[in-house]
């Protein structure tokens, strides 16, 4: 039965070979090896405005991938944007007093948040708030604030 | 009267075409449950669904890989953003391209095989003595080739898209000088496991059905002639293609689409 031999050696070299490219796909060019499953802790903040900060865009601290945004909400209340955020679980030693603010990689890439760590003793910890935050930079605003500060240069040198 | 006699003898047929396609379809996967005791006869169909799809199915995918790799990079490099030339290969591959040409290619190269098989049983009256011997042929032949080519179709669109991505890979990185590091680090960025790989799979699965269904059904209900049997040969590659095309932008647009 050399041939049915072959035949099945084929299909094992075939089904070993399928699986091992979904494997490949799955660990090689997905997020699946660098993402964790929700395992980490929450931690809100408000924005005055988040600009183009979507689900799952990064958390960073120091440039490194601290966490991902987990939500992004509404507060009807202070008509600011609520962004939850999950943090990696070995990420628990965070000053309490961390700010955050909506930063730009690059000139037109992608939006993220920055931590930036205080001096305060105790940890973030789940379900906490980022008190101090700053909003994303909306270009117009930015052109329009130059603009403003140069026609009153201006006027005062009239 | 008569043209309106002849629309109403047209759509009669395809209608009644349909619903023996269906039932076809339903006796097929009825006889399916029973095949996990005759694994030998599956394991015979995946070898001539799929690994003698291996190679074409292979080459291709390092081609297009390669092309979009060449394609990608002469428009980014424009913007500067020549690393994510990566990020544009993969997600082609992984979403469309992975899927979709392997599902042509399948067409191709295993479907019209099948129906060309199944179609001259036919026409030899092989299946009806089959029936004579008591042996169902929709169980015993049917059957063991659909699930085969249900089975063989995400493997093969895998290993395509794979594939796809060391050619893109080999003409970005190996010839024209994107950074490797920043080449796998900005795809593991971007393409999301459950989002993107999950989704291609589950699109693959579905163009294996349907085009293995559509390739034995065309077989099953061929006109039993020489000439039956090369028409029926020629709409099962038309009417994949088709099928294929169309359920890939339902499917996309339920995907990724938000419409």
């Amino acid at each position: 039965m050399l041939h049915s031999r072959t035949v099945e050696i084929g299909v094992g070299v075939f089904v070993a070979a399928g699986l091992a490219a979904l494997f490949m796909l799955a660990m090689k060019v997905s997020n699946l090896s660098t993402f964790k499953a929700e395992s980490g802790y929450a931690v809100s903040a408000h924005f005055d405005n988040i600009g183009g900060l979507t689900v799952r865009s990064p958390v960073r601290m120091s440039g490194v991938l601290v966490g991902r945004v987990s939500g992004i909400g509404f507060d009807s209340e202070t008509y600011q944007a609520v962004v939850t955020m999950n943090i990696d679980p070995q990420y628990d030693k965070l000053p309490a007093d961390t700010s955050a603010s909506i930063l730009t990689a690059g000139l037109l890439g992608e939006q993220y948040i920055g931590l930036d760590p205080g001096g305060d003793l105790r940890f973030l910890k789940d379900g906490d708030e980022i008190k101090l935050t700053q909003s994303a930079l909306v270009l117009e605003q930015i052109v329009g604030q130059f603009l403003f500060s140069k026609a009153q240069e201006g006027a005062a040198a009239e | 009267m008569d043209t309106l006699q002849n629309l109403g003898r047209w759509a009669l047929g395809m209608f009644e075409r349909l619903g023996r396609g269906h039932l076809f379809l339903l006796y097929v996967l009825m006889g399916t449950p029973g095949l996990l005791f005759r694994l030998r006869l599956v394991v015979q169909q995946v070898y001539s669904v799929g690994v003698l799809s291996l190679l074409i199915v292979t080459v291709s995918g390092l081609f297009v890989g390669m092309v979009l790799g060449l394609q990608g990079y002469n428009t980014l490099v424009d913007f500067g953003s020549e690393e994510a030339l990566s990020v544009v290969v993969a997600l082609s591959l992984v979403r469309e391209l992975g899927p979709v040409v392997t599902a042509l290619l399948f067409a191709g190269r295993a479907g019209s095989a099948l129906t060309a098989e199944i179609g001259l049983m036919k026409a030899t009256e092989q299946l009806a003595g089959m029936e004579m011997m008591a042996v169902d042929p929709l169980r015993r032949v049917v059957a063991p080739r659909f699930l085969a080519g249900f089975i063989s179709m995400p493997l093969l669109a895998a290993i395509f898209s794979a594939v796809g991505v060391f050619g893109g890979w080999f003409v970005g990185v190996g010839l024209l000088g994107v950074d490797d590091g920043a080449f796998w680090s900005q795809m593991t960025a971007k393409v999301d496991f459950y989002e993107d790989i999950v989704n291609g799979v589950i699109k693959s699965a579905v163009f294996g059905f349907v085009a293995t269904w559509i390739a034995l059904f065309e077989g099953y209900d061929a006109v039993p002639t020489s000439e039956g049997v090369s028409r029926a040969t020629t709409r099962t590659v038309v009417h994949t293609a088709l099928a294929v095309l169309g359920l890939d932008f339902v499917l996309t647009a339920l995907m990724f689409g938000g419409v």
